[in-house]
């Protein structure tokens, strides 16, 4: 039967019963608008996240401590750029177009991880963010290789594959930082500290303050709740941060066996939420950035434009 | 028209929702609609795909093996793109 004969009502359980069998959708299914807006939001949030994060480190490249250093921290922006393109794509099967994401982007109609807000001030931000930025988005991205929308669970599955070493070579970088001499012990204690609660902050308010989280949990966009993927997080960075002989930037962090998990303090609602809306260190100097990049790299695509124009004259000339 | 004139056509089949279309193989056939029913009738006679992609073979643009060595040598000297370069202490058991 064809798709015209059903009613709404009739796609949208034929829609979420595809779903409720972990079954996955696949770009040219009915979707209900709902579905397809709030991937639309989140994946092309995931895109622009990839892209703005090259920046803080993208900071650090010309000043890296040796060129070992120097080529390993340029092949994880390279990665981000890659991972950008990617998710890109991979929301481009949605119906939207990338010169529409990057505009939202550059209005603000659409957000990045706020993380990339924070200045990246010393060499040791470098192991931090490896470590724990991407670690935190590890966390999430391995659950999301589970999500109901299949490009979007195959560029998971890539990028976790690929992204594997980054926070390994962030923590590398702490370990170095951390065995080294008195400063640069100092310098690592405090990149963890100025890092640490951001991270937390990046698996999103809290599961009964999150606006889209029923539905996303409902349709398996999402797999897991932030709260959970976030004490996850807690949980495997705890042992990491005593292995580094450093001190917990959570006084209240403790052990519960009960729960079997770690209970920890309260997040700074208020400085999360101030950096969402655009009172962060450095929101207009990223967007300016980016804005800045896509204008000077104007006269590349109107280049590849006129070749390509040249080549389709010269095909019709012979 | 003989069957040496028709085109030919690549044929990708997806075996289940959520994977990759893999390729599977050629045929040919008049245009795209024709070949995607006898790609349906060659190679799915077992259920192999829920979904099947078909595209003209002159269509794909495919790197030469004589350019490979420009093509991916390169990455060989970057041991450093994979986790395993990096050792994990002992007390650590995974990241």
């Amino acid at each position: 039967m064809a798709n015209s004969d059903l009613t709404e009502a009739e796609l949208e359980a034929a829609f979420q019963e595809k779903i409720d069998s972990e079954q996955k959708i696949e770009p040219k299914d009915w979707m209900p608008e709902g579905y397809r807006k709030n991937l639309i939001r989140q994946m092309s949030q995931h895109a622009h996240s990839e892209v703005i994060g090259m920046q803080p480190e993208g900071n650090w490249i010309t000043r890296a401590p040796s060129l070992r250093r120097k080529a390993v921290l340029l092949a994880k922006v390279q990665d981000e750029a890659g991972h950008g393109l990617y998710l890109y794509s991979a929301t481009e099967t949605l119906g939207i177009s990338r010169a529409e994401m990057i505009e939202a982007l550059q209005t603000g109609a659409a957000k990045y991880a706020s993380i990339f807000n924070y200045p990246t001030q010393t060499w040791g931000d470098m192991g931090a963010i490896g470590w724990l930025v991407d670690g935190a988005a590890i966390c999430n991205q391995v659950s999301l290789q589970r999500t109901s929308y299949g490009p979007y669970a195959r560029g998971m599955i890539r990028i976790c594959k690929e992204e594997s070493f980054h926070q390994r070579q962030g923590y590398q970088i702490m370990i170095e930082l951390a065995l080294g001499t008195p400063e640069q012990k100092q310098m690592a204690q405090d990149s963890l500290n100025r890092f640490y609660w951001p991270s937390l902050m990046m698996f999103g308010p809290h599961d009964s303050d999150s606006a889209h989280s029923a539905k996303s949990m409902k349709w398996k966009i999402k797999r897991e709740t932030n709260d959970d993927l976030r004490q996850k997080f807690i949980d495997q960075t705890a042992p990491q941060i005593k292995f580094l002989g450093l001190e917990h930037p959570d006084k209240d962090l403790k052990w519960n066996a009960e729960r079997g998990h770690h209970d920890s303090g309260e997040i700074n609602w208020d400085e999360f939420y101030s950096v969402i809306n655009g009172n962060g260190h450095c929101n207009r100097q990223r967007i300016q950035h980016h804005v800045k990049a896509h204008e000077e790299g104007a006269w590349v695509r109107a280049a590849m434009l006129a070749y390509k124009e040249k080549k389709k004259k010269q095909y019709q000339v012979d | 028209m003989t069957i040496e004139k028709l085109e030919l056509f690549e044929v990708f089949i997806r075996s289940k929702r959520g994977l990759d279309h893999k390729h599977v193989g050629s045929l040919h056939a008049e245009d795209h609609e024709q070949a995607l029913e006898y790609a349906r009738d060659v190679y799915t006679r077992r259920s192999e795909g829920v979904s099947i992609w078909v595209i003209r073979s002159e269509d794909i643009c495919a790197s030469q093996e004589d350019d490979s060595e420009s093509f991916f040598d390169p990455s060989d000297d970057k041991p450093y793109r994979h986790a395993t370069y990096y050792p994990l202490p002992k007390e650590i058991d995974n990241m």
